[in-house]
């Protein structure tokens, strides 16, 4: 296999050196590493980045006057212009960081569906979201007397956009969606989605966790009203997120955490809230982690997101052939536009006893509901197998993965 | 290091393909639902017990192999045992399975059951082993559905009809 555009190969080799992770053996096999949709791993330079904060930068930010504070607080604010640049946000302040995309997720329910949500309101998610993009919204929803509706999904796991559209009424408060299912790879139709809930008036969400480490993401293009995704999903620490959000909406919205850099003046009487991002960014922030997230996404511009989504495409078309070509193996999640995911369900083997034989073999894969269970129960299976690819890996890795699925069929002959 | 190969030993397979007991109980007197939200195990089992005797006991559902052979092996290892000696193996079997008993060292009544010995080090798949150990005690006792996930800890007693 090669890409497409011959700009657009990568060094393989070169980039496999930047992870020490990928030299591990496991069970005395060379570790496959399957399961990046999960965590992905990080790359030496970025964990240099990590460790120079602590060795010759730590210290809190925005408070001392002294040197080490100064510099900590000025790297910690170019961290987040460069979160600004991956994802083309008009404004740095526009960036938040977070603990993660859940956290995020729930800072836009609470902070926006708090204030802004009324009983009969309806919010619009779909089928394929993560629990992460289900449950703040039912706890708000609750909370409120508002409503959830459901975008239907079809056999090949795409959305059907004519009964999206269909699901919008005066009611309709705010839309939901991910960029990326997690747990099937479909690439939703996201700015053709937004588009059609601007015209009702609607803000929308996005659930970026499983594109920002594959697609290139143009908010501004996409003229989302919001959009959260994790650090640990593009080769960052666990730990740190980042949620953007359009600064009209931000400013309106309620402070979701009270302390810290998120006050301006406090009384017993009254608090006065800081401006954004910092009256979303309370307590000491993950100092380390936004810095070593700025690291990160250096490594990704430099790698180059068109690159490695070339990389990926090439090994996704790959393993979809070798396992179609595989009797017993049944794909799940078959839309015509995916990234990076391949979820499959192994003919008369229960989805963990696949997991745990491809461990055997040094093959990490995830296996399970993923956090989907709606997108389980439309497909009417309790769990599926799922390997999902990052730049690093190769093509003989999918080739193990598929002996690996041979073997455990032949052990349950 | 632990050979998950070594788990999935002919007679667990075996007892996958083919489970004894397999089917629902008509004439039931003690029933218990067993779920393992985890992995999406899900199991039924019946038990007709006559005095002080587990007559009869069957079961049904959808699980990995290793469920699958545990519960069949349970329901061939305690059909037509005293209540007590069911109860003494449900205790036997867990701890075995959360390495508190070292079967090759420690008395037990376990016999084959000890090809499961291997999921002590395989901490995600304890559960899936305990699970039709922790469903039968739950009829038992008649509490109704069960879930791994009632407590973290496998060995911890369901909740009188409590629901993950």
């Amino acid at each position: 296999m090669t890409a497409r555009d011959p700009a657009l190969a990568l060094d393989i080799a070169a980039i496999r050196k930047d992870f020490p992770i990928l030299d591990l053996t496991v069970n005395g096999k060379p570790l496959v590493f399957l399961d990046n949709a999960a965590s992905s791993q990080m790359p030496q330079p970025v964990i240099d980045r990590w460790v120079r904060y602590e060795t010759s930068e730590h210290a809190n930010i925005h408070r001392a006057v002294h040197y080490l504070s100064e510099k900590a607080t000025a790297e910690y604010e170019e961290a987040r212009r460069k979160a600004q640049r991956f994802i083309n946000a008009p404004d740095e302040h526009a960036v938040i960081f977070t603990s993660g995309t859940t956290d995020g997720i729930n800072l836009v329910a609470h902070g926006y569906g708090r204030k802004f949500f009324r009983a009969r309101d309806e919010i619009i998610l779909t089928t394929l979201e993560h629990h992460s993009n289900i449950v703040p919204w039912q706890m708000v929803a609750e909370e409120k007397g508002a409503s959830i509706r459901v975008v239907p999904i079809d056999d090949a796991g795409q959305l059907d956009i004519e009964a999206y559209k269909k699901l919008f009424n005066a009611n309709t408060k705010f839309v939901g969606v991910t960029h990326v299912s997690n747990a099937l790879g479909t690439i939703n139709p996201v700015k053709e989605m937004i588009a059609i809930a601007h015209s009702h008036g609607v803000p929308v969400l996005v659930d970026g966790a499983q594109a920002a480490p594959h697609l290139r993401v143009d908010v501004q293009d996409l003229d989302c009203d919001f959009y959260a995704f994790s650090g640990h999903k593009v080769c960052g620490p666990t730990g740190i997120g980042i949620l953007y959000g359009k600064r009209e909406l931000l400013e309106k919205m309620q402070p979701f955490k009270g302390g810290g850099d998120m006050i301006l003046n406090v009384t017993f009487e009254k608090t006065t809230y800081n401006t954004i991002p910092h009256k979303f960014e309370a307590g000491t922030p993950p100092i380390a982690a936004a810095i070593t997230l700025g690291a990160a996404i250096d490594y990704l511009t430099g790698v180059g997101i068109d690159t490695i989504a070339a990389h990926e495409t090439d090994l996704l078309d790959y393993a979809t052939r070798e396992v179609n070509a595989t009797p017993g193996i049944r794909i799940i999640g078959t839309a015509e536009r995916k990234a990076a995911v391949l979820s499959f369900a192994v003919d008369g083997v229960h989805p963990h006893d696949v997991g745990t034989l491809l461990n055997e073999e040094g093959v990490a894969i995830r296996t399970g509901h993923h956090c989907a269970q709606p997108v389980m129960q439309r497909f009417k299976v309790p769990a599926t197998c799922r390997a999902s690819f990052a730049f690093y890996n190769t093509m003989e890795e999918v080739d193990a993965l598929v002996a690996a699925i041979r073997k455990v069929q032949k052990v349950f002959g | 290091m632990a050979d998950s190969k070594q788990l999935y030993q002919e007679v667990i397979l075996d007892h996958n393909k083919k489970p004894r007991n397999w089917g629902a109980l008509a004439d039931a007197t003690h029933q218990a639902e067993g779920l393992n939200p985890l992995c999406g195990d899900r199991l039924q089992l019946g038990v007709k017990v006559n005095g002080e005797t587990l007559e009869a006991i069957a079961f049904e559902g959808e699980s990995c192999a290793i469920c699958k052979a545990s519960a069949s092996m349970m329901t061939t290892a305690v059909k037509g045992k005293p209540r007590a000696d069911a109860e003494q193996l449900i205790q036997e079997f867990r701890d075995m399975a959360t390495g508190n008993l070292d079967t090759a060292n420690q008395p037990h009544h376990l016999g084959r059951l000890t090809v499961f010995s291997g999921v002590r080090d395989l901490p995600t798949r304890v559960k899936c082993a305990i699970l039709p150990w922790h469903t039968l005690h739950a009829a038992l006792n008649s509490m109704g559905t069960t879930s791994t996930e009632a407590d973290d800890d496998p060995m911890h007693e369901p909740t009188p009809g409590g629901v993950a």
